[in-house]
Protein backbone atom coordinates (compact mmCIF):
# COMPACT_ATOMS: atom_id res chain seq x y z
CA UNK A 1 0.00 0.00 0.00
CA UNK A 2 1.32 3.32 -1.05
CA UNK A 3 0.82 6.10 1.86
CA UNK A 4 1.27 9.81 1.80
CA UNK A 5 3.77 10.61 4.50
CA UNK A 6 4.57 13.59 6.49
CA UNK A 7 8.10 13.56 8.34
CA UNK A 8 8.92 15.64 10.78
CA UNK A 9 12.76 16.49 11.69
CA UNK A 10 13.38 17.70 15.21
CA UNK A 11 17.08 17.93 15.64
CA UNK A 12 20.20 19.06 13.80
CA UNK A 13 22.92 17.46 11.66
CA UNK A 14 25.69 15.80 13.03
CA UNK A 15 24.85 16.03 16.75
CA UNK A 16 22.30 13.72 16.47
CA UNK A 17 21.77 10.58 14.00
CA UNK A 18 17.94 11.52 13.49
CA UNK A 19 18.41 13.73 10.85
CA UNK A 20 20.60 11.12 9.11
CA UNK A 21 17.72 8.63 9.63
CA UNK A 22 15.21 11.04 8.26
CA UNK A 23 16.97 11.14 5.12
CA UNK A 24 17.94 7.93 4.38
CA UNK A 25 13.61 7.08 5.11
CA UNK A 26 12.38 10.02 3.29
CA UNK A 27 14.93 8.48 0.36
CA UNK A 28 14.03 4.62 1.00
CA UNK A 29 10.22 5.64 0.98
CA UNK A 30 10.18 7.45 -2.54
CA UNK A 31 12.03 5.01 -3.91
CA UNK A 32 9.09 2.39 -2.63
CA UNK A 33 6.80 4.24 -4.52
CA UNK A 34 5.25 6.23 -1.05
CA UNK A 35 4.56 9.89 -1.70
CA UNK A 36 6.10 12.66 0.75
CA UNK A 37 3.84 15.36 1.49
CA UNK A 38 6.20 17.61 3.26
CA UNK A 39 9.29 17.26 5.65
CA UNK A 40 9.24 19.62 8.18
CA UNK A 41 12.28 20.81 10.10
CA UNK A 42 11.67 22.09 14.00
CA UNK A 43 13.50 22.85 17.03
CA UNK A 44 17.23 22.73 16.34
CA UNK A 45 15.96 20.17 13.01
CA UNK A 46 16.08 23.96 11.04
CA UNK A 47 20.15 24.17 11.31
CA UNK A 48 19.74 21.18 8.45
CA UNK A 49 18.68 24.31 6.24
CA UNK A 50 21.67 26.29 6.19
CA UNK A 51 23.56 26.31 2.95
CA UNK A 52 26.69 27.85 5.22
CA UNK A 53 27.75 24.16 6.77
CA UNK A 54 31.38 22.96 5.53
CA UNK A 55 31.79 19.41 6.63
CA UNK A 56 35.30 18.12 6.39
CA UNK A 57 35.68 16.49 2.90
CA UNK A 58 35.90 13.07 4.01
CA UNK A 59 32.04 13.15 5.79
CA UNK A 60 28.69 13.05 4.39
CA UNK A 61 27.00 16.35 3.63
CA UNK A 62 23.84 16.65 5.79
CA UNK A 63 22.53 19.36 3.94
CA UNK A 64 23.58 19.39 0.87
CA UNK A 65 22.28 16.14 0.20
CA UNK A 66 18.57 17.41 1.65
CA UNK A 67 18.81 20.05 -1.00
CA UNK A 68 19.95 17.53 -3.70
CA UNK A 69 17.01 15.15 -2.83
CA UNK A 70 14.15 17.83 -2.71
CA UNK A 71 15.79 18.50 -6.58
CA UNK A 72 15.31 15.21 -7.64
CA UNK A 73 12.28 14.36 -6.16
CA UNK A 74 10.24 18.04 -5.37
CA UNK A 75 10.20 17.71 -1.95
CA UNK A 76 8.31 20.56 0.22
CA UNK A 77 11.46 20.81 2.77
CA UNK A 78 9.46 23.55 5.42
CA UNK A 79 12.08 24.99 8.11
CA UNK A 80 10.08 26.61 10.98
CA UNK A 81 10.07 30.67 10.98
CA UNK A 82 9.74 30.33 14.70
CA UNK A 83 12.65 28.02 15.31
CA UNK A 84 14.48 29.67 12.67
CA UNK A 85 14.96 32.78 13.78
CA UNK A 86 15.41 31.71 17.38
CA UNK A 87 18.71 30.34 15.92
CA UNK A 88 19.54 32.08 13.19
CA UNK A 89 18.51 30.80 9.79
CA UNK A 90 17.36 32.99 7.48
CA UNK A 91 15.78 33.57 3.79
CA UNK A 92 16.31 36.67 1.88
CA UNK A 93 12.81 38.22 3.04
CA UNK A 94 13.61 37.66 6.27
CA UNK A 95 17.75 38.36 6.34
CA UNK A 96 16.05 42.32 4.90
CA UNK A 97 13.44 42.51 7.19
CA UNK A 98 15.72 41.79 9.96
CA UNK A 99 18.75 43.68 8.83
CA UNK A 100 20.72 41.16 8.72
CA UNK A 101 23.79 41.34 6.15
CA UNK A 102 22.97 37.92 4.79
CA UNK A 103 20.63 34.97 4.42
CA UNK A 104 21.53 31.58 4.59
CA UNK A 105 18.94 29.21 3.53
CA UNK A 106 19.73 26.56 1.55
CA UNK A 107 18.47 25.91 -1.93
CA UNK A 108 15.06 23.60 -1.43
CA UNK A 109 14.28 24.79 1.63
CA UNK A 110 11.49 27.35 2.30
CA UNK A 111 10.72 29.17 5.67
CA UNK A 112 6.94 28.98 6.63
CA UNK A 113 4.68 28.57 9.64
CA UNK A 114 4.10 25.88 12.35
CA UNK A 115 0.65 25.72 10.42
CA UNK A 116 2.69 23.80 7.82
CA UNK A 117 3.19 21.22 10.37
CA UNK A 118 -0.30 20.63 11.88
CA UNK A 119 -1.60 20.32 8.45
CA UNK A 120 0.76 17.46 7.26
CA UNK A 121 -0.38 15.80 10.28
CA UNK A 122 -4.02 16.33 8.74
CA UNK A 123 -3.32 15.39 5.45
CA UNK A 124 -0.74 12.97 5.67
CA UNK A 125 -1.69 8.73 5.97
CA UNK A 126 1.00 8.66 8.91
CA UNK A 127 3.41 10.93 10.29
CA UNK A 128 6.86 10.16 11.36
CA UNK A 129 8.86 12.03 13.34
CA UNK A 130 12.62 12.02 13.93
CA UNK A 131 14.22 12.65 17.15
CA UNK A 132 14.30 12.03 20.77
CA UNK B 1 3.82 35.48 8.19
CA UNK B 2 2.43 32.74 6.56
CA UNK B 3 0.95 30.12 8.83
CA UNK B 4 -0.11 28.24 6.12
CA UNK B 5 -3.55 27.73 7.60
CA UNK B 6 -5.59 24.22 6.21
CA UNK B 7 -6.38 24.13 2.35
CA UNK B 8 -7.74 21.77 0.63
CA UNK B 9 -7.41 18.63 1.09
CA UNK B 10 -7.19 19.77 4.94
CA UNK B 11 -10.56 20.84 5.06
CA UNK B 12 -12.82 18.38 5.74
CA UNK B 13 -10.73 16.09 8.11
CA UNK B 14 -10.30 16.07 11.89
CA UNK B 15 -7.98 14.17 13.59
CA UNK B 16 -6.78 13.40 17.28
CA UNK B 17 -3.71 14.97 17.54
CA UNK B 18 -2.04 14.30 21.09
CA UNK B 19 0.77 16.23 22.07
CA UNK B 20 3.28 14.56 24.38
CA UNK B 21 5.15 16.27 26.47
CA UNK B 22 8.39 14.27 28.36
CA UNK B 23 10.55 16.73 29.06
CA UNK B 24 11.21 19.66 32.09
CA UNK B 25 10.52 23.19 30.92
CA UNK B 26 13.74 24.77 30.86
CA UNK B 27 16.15 22.22 30.35
CA UNK B 28 15.57 22.42 27.03
CA UNK B 29 13.55 23.94 24.55
CA UNK B 30 10.94 21.09 23.47
CA UNK B 31 8.44 22.31 26.69
CA UNK B 32 7.92 25.46 25.03
CA UNK B 33 8.20 24.52 21.52
CA UNK B 34 5.86 22.24 21.92
CA UNK B 35 3.06 24.74 23.74
CA UNK B 36 3.55 27.23 20.18
CA UNK B 37 2.47 23.91 17.56
CA UNK B 38 -0.33 23.23 20.50
CA UNK B 39 -1.40 27.23 20.04
CA UNK B 40 -0.92 26.97 16.26
CA UNK B 41 -3.01 23.65 15.62
CA UNK B 42 -5.74 25.47 17.52
CA UNK B 43 -6.40 26.92 14.49
CA UNK B 44 -7.31 23.85 12.93
CA UNK B 45 -10.30 22.80 14.71
CA UNK B 46 -8.54 19.15 15.19
CA UNK B 47 -9.60 17.47 18.31
CA UNK B 48 -6.60 18.05 20.17
CA UNK B 49 -5.11 16.87 23.80
CA UNK B 50 -1.70 17.09 25.53
CA UNK B 51 -0.25 14.50 27.97
CA UNK B 52 2.44 14.81 30.76
CA UNK B 53 4.50 12.39 31.85
CA UNK B 54 7.90 11.51 32.85
CA UNK B 55 9.77 15.28 33.83
CA UNK B 56 6.78 17.02 31.52
CA UNK B 57 5.09 16.84 34.71
CA UNK B 58 7.24 19.98 36.24
CA UNK B 59 5.87 22.18 33.12
CA UNK B 60 2.35 21.87 35.03
CA UNK B 61 3.42 22.47 38.43
CA UNK B 62 2.64 25.96 40.22
CA UNK B 63 4.64 28.67 41.52
CA UNK B 64 7.20 28.53 38.58
CA UNK B 65 10.08 31.78 38.86
CA UNK B 66 12.21 31.92 35.87
CA UNK B 67 14.14 34.96 37.21
CA UNK B 68 17.43 33.45 38.16
CA UNK B 69 17.97 31.35 35.19
CA UNK B 70 16.92 34.46 33.35
CA UNK B 71 14.01 32.76 30.87
CA UNK B 72 10.73 33.30 30.10
CA UNK B 73 8.45 31.67 32.10
CA UNK B 74 5.72 30.48 29.74
CA UNK B 75 3.54 28.29 32.43
CA UNK B 76 0.99 31.17 32.57
CA UNK B 77 0.12 30.16 29.00
CA UNK B 78 -1.39 26.90 30.16
CA UNK B 79 -4.04 29.18 31.82
CA UNK B 80 -5.13 29.71 28.63
CA UNK B 81 -5.41 26.37 26.13
CA UNK B 82 -9.11 26.75 27.43
CA UNK B 83 -9.11 30.01 25.29
CA UNK B 84 -8.38 27.88 22.67
CA UNK B 85 -10.92 25.11 23.00
CA UNK B 86 -7.70 23.12 24.29
CA UNK B 87 -9.98 21.19 27.12
CA UNK B 88 -7.98 18.21 27.84
CA UNK B 89 -4.66 17.97 29.59
CA UNK B 90 -3.65 14.43 31.16
CA UNK B 91 -1.25 14.13 33.80
CA UNK B 92 0.01 10.71 34.65
CA UNK B 93 -0.26 9.59 38.05
CA UNK B 94 2.75 7.51 38.41
CA UNK B 95 4.97 10.36 37.07
CA UNK B 96 3.76 12.40 39.65
CA UNK B 97 4.01 10.43 42.25
CA UNK B 98 8.19 9.06 41.28
CA UNK B 99 8.69 12.29 41.57
CA UNK B 100 7.20 13.49 44.96
CA UNK B 101 4.60 15.29 43.24
CA UNK B 102 0.93 15.51 44.18
CA UNK B 103 -1.90 16.95 42.36
CA UNK B 104 -1.85 19.89 44.71
CA UNK B 105 1.70 21.05 43.03
CA UNK B 106 0.08 21.77 39.54
CA UNK B 107 -1.57 24.91 38.55
CA UNK B 108 -5.38 25.72 38.68
CA UNK B 109 -6.48 24.97 35.00
CA UNK B 110 -10.30 25.54 34.08
CA UNK B 111 -12.30 26.62 30.99
CA UNK B 112 -15.91 27.82 30.97
CA UNK B 113 -18.11 25.21 30.01
CA UNK B 114 -20.34 27.08 27.69
CA UNK B 115 -23.24 23.79 27.63
CA UNK B 116 -23.42 23.92 31.16
CA UNK B 117 -23.69 27.95 32.26
CA UNK B 118 -20.51 29.04 32.20
CA UNK B 119 -19.33 26.36 34.56
CA UNK B 120 -15.49 26.41 35.59
CA UNK B 121 -14.46 23.17 34.60
CA UNK B 122 -10.91 21.28 35.26
CA UNK B 123 -8.57 21.38 32.25
CA UNK B 124 -6.16 18.85 34.22
CA UNK B 125 -7.32 15.31 34.19
CA UNK B 126 -4.87 13.09 36.19
CA UNK B 127 -4.91 9.42 34.73
CA UNK B 128 -2.83 6.20 35.68
CA UNK B 129 -0.44 4.68 33.31
CA UNK B 130 -2.99 2.40 32.22
CA UNK B 131 -5.78 4.81 31.34
CA UNK B 132 -2.78 7.16 29.40
CA UNK B 133 -1.87 3.72 26.96
CA UNK B 134 -5.56 3.71 26.59
CA UNK B 135 -5.75 7.31 25.73
CA UNK B 136 -2.29 7.21 23.48
CA UNK B 137 -3.68 3.78 21.41
CA UNK B 138 -6.80 6.19 20.83
CA UNK B 139 -4.96 9.27 18.53
CA UNK B 140 -4.47 9.65 15.14
CA UNK B 141 -1.23 11.94 15.39
CA UNK B 142 0.86 11.62 17.94
CA UNK B 143 3.69 14.46 18.40
CA UNK B 144 6.44 13.35 21.15
CA UNK B 145 8.25 16.59 22.73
Amino acid sequence: MELKLGILVNEGPYTHQASDTAYHFTKAALEKGHEIFRVFFYHDGVNNGTRFTVPPQDDRNLQKAWSELAAKAKLDLVVCIAAAQRRGILDTGEAKRHGKDSDNLAPGFRISGLGQLVEAGIVADRLVTFGD
Amino acid sequence: MNDGKATNGAAGAKKRFMYVNRKAPYGTIYALESLEVVLISAAFEQDVSLAFLDDGVYQLTKGQNTTAIGMKNFSPTFKALGDYEIKKLYVEKESLDERGLAPEDLMQITYEDEDEDYAEKPLIHIVSRSELTEILARQDVLFNF
